[in-house]
């Protein structure tokens, strides 16, 4: 049993706003939903199934089905932070190829940049992190990167590189919240928030969101658009393991490899990857842990210019990714994914775009790569 | 102290009938750890349950306080009442007991504390009958030799 070829992304959208003050969170959630059904060639009242994560307003999945008006007979929750679009596409596709939902919408929306965000949840672990300074998310990071620095000699130049290629691509985006390219220097120049993590080494601060429409094979035959076959989806939780934390990896190294295997490709056949990018350091342990390059010997190649669309070895975040172009609701999951259908249906930027794109990947890691994590991979081909 | 002179802030951790023994112990002087009793393992952060082997057959022992620094990074940015302590250390301390353990190293300027360099407990009352386990660096061997 295999969700391989078993059910289709049909629709995908982003938000085209950064900035959205006079916009509610439920409205955001709502706009990037119906921009999704009408990529597809879908209506809201096709939906049968939703799939959203904690950062949606209200009571699970209920008060968006309330507030949307959808009539559904499958729901999910799942939360594993800014990974959860991901999760949710595979788990689509499991609830689709069980014949338990044929039309599935997945939402992701927030507002950082202009509202106040949600306190964080209790958990048993804050009382052990909290007390001791860590509130933010870069300092976990940061200790991520010292180490991942002190084990392989990994450098601040080389996690620059990320950045400026990044940057590269979203001179490209006209919606990118940062558009203008950015050097090396200009990375290491920028005030240090938590050593050795810069400024620039940090995605960006932006409202907004973005939806994707799974279907099942026979609803996306019937489509107008160019539907994205699923081939595997791979997810694993990452934690502190009983005090034995590792910090120079990421879920990746589980997800990555079920994913593969689902699919039946291995890193060498990737034409686009969609790496998640809350830090510099986030995009190096993931495509080291991905099997893309050896452990410890990413830095390396980011640095010959392996990131660089099109036509790097592994070209990657083509729309600017979180470090440029957009992390709604600071969570950069579902931009990961619709990426990769742009990719797939040779719809990015044309100076972007890779040519005979036909498989990709998208990656996320949510929560934070110094302490706990929800992985999720997911391999995407472009049907002949 | 972080490196501005001010001294960091000890905000009161939540208590809870099973951890709250670690921090009332922490004020006494005391750095306690979990261990299991079926498989021998130490525990972090402190349960009831064995993580590893799923036993809930535990006790609380009192650990050695020493470790060394698993990885660090300076918080130029705090959050909070940590804002205005800031620049300030934020490291993983590998204890000697095995587990690696989410603290500060204090009494040092930040920017020296270097992964791999030993340090030991101290604790910063939150006057509340709670204190929190932080590190600093460790007396060096030939001065430990000198005392004895």
């Amino acid at each position: 049993m295999s969700i391989y070829g078993r059910a289709y992304i049909a629709g995908a959208y982003e938000h085209p706003g950064r900035h959205l003050p006079d916009k509610s969170i439920a409205q955001v959630h709502a706009e990037v939903a119906l921009g999704a059904v009408a990529d597809a060639g879908l209506t809201l009242d096709d939906v049968d199934a939703y799939f959203c994560a904690a950062e949606t307003p209200g009571f699970g999945a209920i008060s968006m089905a309330e507030y949307m008006g959808l009539k559904l007979r499958y729901t999910d929750t799942t939360e594993s932070g800014g990974s959860s679009p991901l999760m949710h596409v595979g788990h689509a596709a499991a609830a689709i190829a069980m014949g338990k939902a044929r039309v599935a919408l997945i939402t992701l929306g927030g507002k950082p940049r202009t509202a106040p965000q949600r306190p964080k949840f209790y958990a048993p672990e804050n009382t052990f992190e909290e007390p001791f300074g860590l509130w933010a998310q870069a300092p976990a990071y940061a200790l991520a990167a010292r180490r991942h620095m002190h084990e392989f000699g990994t450098t601040s130049a080389q996690l620059a590189e990320i950045k400026v290629a990044a940057s590269i691509h979203a001179q490209h985006n006209p919606n990118a919240l940062l558009q203008k390219p950015v050097t090396i220097e200009e990375v290491l120049e920028s005030p240090m928030v938590s050593d050795p993590l810069h400024r620039l080494d940090c995605c960006v601060v932006t409202d907004g969101g973005g939806a994707l429409i799974v279907v099942a094979p026979e609803v996306a035959r019937e489509l107008p658009r160019h539907s994205i076959k699923i081939l595997g989806h791979g997810e694993s939780p990452k934690h502190t393991d009983n005090g034995r934390i590792d910090l120079t990896y990421s879920g990746a190294v589980w997800s990555g490899p079920r994913a593969f295997e689902e699919a039946g490709v291995t890193p060498a056949d990737i034409d686009y990857a969609s790496i998640y990018d809350s830090f510099t350091i986030t995009v190096l342990q993931q495509i080291e842990d991905l099997g893309f390059f050896e452990k410890g010997k990413g830095g390396q190649f980011v640095s010959d210019g392996a990131l660089v669309a099109p036509y790097g070895v592994l070209p990657f975040n083509t729309d600017g990714g979180g470090l440029c172009n957009n992390h709604p609701s600071n969570r950069g999951g579902v931009t990961k994914v619709i990426e990769a259908v742009r990719q797939l249906r040779g719809e990015a930027q044309p100076a972007v775009q890779v040519p005979d794109c036909e498989i990709a990947l998208a990656n996320g890691t949510g929560g934070s790569l110094g302490t706990r994590m929800g992985s999720a991979t997911l391999i995407l081909g472009r049907e002949s | 102290m972080s490196i501005t002179g001010r001294p960091l802030p000890t905000p009161q951790p939540e208590l809870n009938p099973e951890t709250a023994p670690f921090w009332e112990a922490a004020d006494q002087g005391k750095l306690l750890l979990r261990r299991c009793l079926a498989c021998q393992v130490v525990i972090w952060y402190p349960r009831s349950i064995c993580p590893d082997c799923h036993s809930t057959d535990t006790e609380w022992f009192e650990a050695s306080g020493r470790g060394v620094v698993y990885s660090c990074t300076t918080v130029r940015r705090g959050v909070g009442e940590f804002a205005e302590a800031s620049p300030f250390n934020l490291s993983y301390i590998e204890l000697a007991e095995g587990p690696r353990i989410l603290s500060n190293v204090i009494d040092a300027d930040p920017e020296s504390i270097e992964i791999g360099q030993s340090v030991e407990v101290v604790f910063a009352s939150t006057g509340n009958g709670t204190a929190l386990p932080r590190f600093r660096p460790a007396a060096s061997l030939s001065q430990g030799a000198t005392d004895e």
